[in-house]
């Protein structure tokens, strides 16, 4: 399996979902009569009192606290690419303390469970999912970061 | 609310055993018309449990086995809400009996699954959360619950020992159940060797895929009256409910739970509301309860349910399990049947199953299982997208 190209082309694995700047953000919805945030934008609850049903387009925060993690020590089944030879994805949840929800994403890949634990400050990046011959598919990824100095 | 009365139960064995589903819901159907001693056109309503994974005739469950018992110009309807779908058939049954529609109703559910992970449906889908969760993050089930079993780790000092003692009490409760797939005692020790699934839970501590059938006959009580049925296992409280906005619990199959900037979350989790309500129609409370058949998916989830329901505070379900007091002959049984661990997911089934076993149980008729004296059982359950699910029977 030769690839020839230089570089491949970087792209959402899914559109909508992050932006691709460097560093990237989860695009989410905020309630335009609550204030209240949802991910994705268009598939998240609503809140019964935002009767219009409107929802603004945000960029979500991009640090957060693990609140779980967890690995998939087998290969997750379709519509999982799996790349070969798996190894095991590690997940987890992640608690934005403005919009005071919890997201759910793939960890780095170079942090295994055991490198985690709740409570960690992790921060959002993006990372390749799987490859064909001209792409990269990518999706955001939880990574560890060093507690920040201040506020 | 008014009360119905379950005039019979029955079960195909769980197992997989690779027939149509229809087989399993059939000898579960026929099995619960014996037991109940009426006649299968004596029955007005079938109201069946869908599975959506044996094409259409999974999707109108109740007419396919109202036809393959005979028709008999029954009225039917057909339910689905996941792993609920066979309380919400329960609770449909119960709306036509106590509308007086009919007065005896069939409820009954069953599966053929594949092998391995439940996935979604094929096809690129990215307005599907279920499918964008395995797409995005490979987060099949058992990563939710471990999710969970991570989260009581660091909040209540679980340990993976606690979970792996879930499991061996439900398999020392399955060795006695004749309708459990896994007739096999599993002592922690066997626990710790089998291989990790999604840390900290291992492959014993995952529920299974298991093909299976449940039916229960249900009728208005003057139905049961006129039979010379005086003291049948009434269905007291049926909980339907849906989270309240913002739940802020992460739960299957989303990747992100609601936001509680703008709105408090409720005094009562999602999973808490669910034991309220069945509490609230049967207007009795958790300390009324002698036993409880709880959705273990994972081990460690049988141990959220304990405080979900109310058999304990929060943050003590460990301490419960290890007093012995979750085993059949302590304070409250817990999963006497065998659960999960020892039957494995047949998704339509599963909550018919665990009414099936409170029946059995409330009349006495539980064999080596037998939770002596009990007089009032309560069963947990959950539907991914908000589907609760919870049923309590009394005698």
């Amino acid at each position: 399996m030769t690839d020839t190209a230089p570089t491949k082309a970087r792209v959402p694995a899914v559109e909508g979902l992050f932006t691709m700047d460097d560093p990237p953000h989860l695009i989410g919805g905020r309630l335009s009569e609550t204030g209240g945030y949802c991910f994705p934008k268009d598939l998240g609850g609503s809140d019964p009192a935002a009767s219009g049903g409107e929802v603004d387009e945000v960029l979500l925060s991009r640090t957060g606290l693990i609140w779980s993690f967890t690995n998939s020590a087998y290969p997750p089944p379709q519509p999982f690419v799996v790349n070969e030879p798996y190894e095991p994805v590690t997940v987890a949840a992640v608690e934005l303390e403005e919009e005071r929800m919890v997201i759910l994403g793939q960890v780095h890949p170079d942090w295994s469970v055991a490198d985690l634990e709740v409570g960690m400050a992790v921060e959002l990046v993006l990372g390749t999912l799987y490859e064909d011959d001209d792409h990269e598919y990518l999706t955001w990824q939880w990574r560890p970061v060093h507690v920040e100095e201040g506020s | 609310m008014d009360e119905i009365a379950v005039l019979g139960v029955g079960m195909h064995p769980w197992g997989k055993w690779g027939r149509n589903f229809v087989d399993y819901g059939v000898h579960a159907a026929r099995g619960a018309i014996a037991d109940a001693g009426v006649e299968w056109r004596d029955v007005g309503f079938v109201s069946g449990a869908i599975t959506v994974r044996c094409g259409y005739p999974g999707y109108v469950a109740g007419s396919t086995f109202a036809r393959a018992l005979g028709f008999t110009g029954a009225q039917v309807a057909s339910s689905y809400s996941a792993c609920a779908s066979g309380a919400t058939a329960l609770s449909v049954a119960r709306g036509q009996i106590l509308s007086g529609a009919c007065e005896v109703a069939l409820v009954v559910g069953a599966d053929t699954t594949p092998k391995g992970f439940l996935a979604p449906n094929e096809g690129r889908r990215t307005d599907d959360t279920d499918w964008l969760r395995f797409h995005l993050v490979g987060a099949t089930n058992p990563v939710y619950f471990a999710l969970h079993a991570r989260r009581r780790m660091a909040l209540h000092g679980a340990t993976p020992a606690d979970f792996a003692a879930v499991k061996a009490k439900n398999s020392r409760h399955g060795v006695h159940n004749s309708n459990a797939r896994f007739a096999k005692e599993f002592s922690v020790e066997d626990v710790a060797n089998s291989p990790v699934v999604s840390d900290p839970l291992r492959l014993l501590e995952i529920c299974a895929t298991s093909d299976g059938g449940a039916a229960v006959v249900v009728a208005s009580m003057d139905y049961a009256r006129r039979l010379g049925v005086t003291d049948p296992v009434r269905v007291a409280g049926i909980s339907l409910v849906t989270p309240t906005y913002p739940d802020t619990v992460i739960d299957l199959p989303y990747l992100a739970t609601d936001s509680a900037a703008a709105a408090e979350p409720p005094d009562l989790s999602f999973k808490d509301s669910i034991g309220a309500r069945v509490y609230e129609e049967a207007g009795i409370g958790p300390e009324d309860v002698d036993l409880a058949e709880v959705y273990d998916l994972s081990s460690a989830l049988e141990l959220d349910w304990y405080e979900h329901l109310g058999l304990c505070e929060v943050g003590e379900a460990e301490s419960l399990l290890r007093s012995g007091a979750t085993s059949i002959g302590g304070r409250i049984p817990v999963n006497a049947s065998g659960g999960l661990g020892a039957f494995g997911e047949a998704v339509p089934a599963q909550a018919i199953a665990q009414v099936c076993e409170l029946t059995w149980q409330l009349s006495g008729r539980a064999g080596k299982r037998q939770v002596e004296g009990a007089r009032v059982g309560v069963t947990a359950n959950q539907g991914l997208f908000g589907n609760g699910s919870s049923v309590l029977l009394r005698r």
